[in-house]
């Protein structure tokens, strides 16, 4: 199936961007009429992901933080969040709740919080090329305004 | 862009850290330098974290919430935790912080976000 609208974005990676990506992205994705909570979830769902590439991916460094978002007639967004970062060596164990290498104030939760608030995530990385997650979320499409 | 903000209110040994606009990874340093510098000062014995102006939280939230809690806990004192929206309350049921702060349930005049 073709996407009925795409976007791309890309920006460095300095934390002062998290609420910019999540605004932008849920911004486009206001396309498919979601609901309040929708949003809520999607903005999460961006935040912690671009926060990632932040504190990990490009944790000495700044990088270029690449986001797309696929939007289809059914009302599914694909959300792909990629960096060129140092990559992840072991991606079931940074997926496990608690777990972290971001220090003392990071709960270890970005992982387990994508996971629970959209309907599919998917994570590949390769260590010193890079990390890429998709996020999958089905909007509920409401009747068709007259 | 919505940066976080804390207006910090003492009363006797309770100090109340109200926070406002979007907590994450950014604006949670801020916030956080700014609580325990007036707790490390004021050494209260009770701190309440009240999120009602808070429109938006990712796991960031989390970690300042485990943060202060183990600083109330180095200094004897405890950490309540009040007003937050369900999508919050859904992040927090994940973390299992619940165990450790005390949640209060308050009433958000304010549902930007949820």
């Amino acid at each position: 199936m073709k996407p009925m609208n795409e976007m791309n974005l890309s920006f460095f990676s300095y934390s002062a961007n998290e609420g910019f990506a999540r605004a932008t992205v849920s911004a486009f994705v206001a396309q498919l009429d979601p609901t309040v909570g929708e949003v809520a979830d999607i903005k999460t769902a961006v935040s912690e992901a671009v926060t990632n590439c932040i504190i990990h991916g490009y944790r000495d460094e700044i990088g270029i933080i690449y986001i797309s978002v696929k939007i289809f007639e059914n009302g599914k967004v694909v959300i792909r969040v990629r960096d060129k970062g140092c990559g992840i060596e072991d991606v079931e164990k940074a997926k496990e709740p608690l777990y972290t290498t971001g220090g003392q104030e990071r709960a270890g939760l970005g992982f387990m919080v994508m996971e629970s608030f959209m309907d599919h995530m998917k994570v590949t990385s390769k260590v010193g090329k890079g990390t890429v997650v998709v996020l999958q979320k089905e909007i509920e499409r409401k009747q068709a305004k007259a | 862009m919505d940066n976080g903000t804390v207006r910090l209110i003492l009363q006797d040994e309770e100090l109340t850290a109200v926070l406002s606009g979007e907590i994450d990874h950014h604006t949670a340093q801020g916030m956080r330098e700014e609580i325990d510098f007036t707790v490390h000062q004021s050494k209260p014995s009770r701190l309440i974290l009240s999120f009602e102006n808070v429109g938006f939280m990712d796991s960031a939230g989390i970690g300042l919430i485990i943060g202060r809690y183990k600083l109330m806990e180095s200094l004897g004192g405890e950490l309540i935790v009040s007003h937050l929206s369900p999508k919050m309350e859904q992040i927090v049921s994940l973390s299992g912080v619940g165990k450790l702060a005390k949640i209060e349930k308050g009433v958000r005049t304010n549902e930007a976000n949820e």
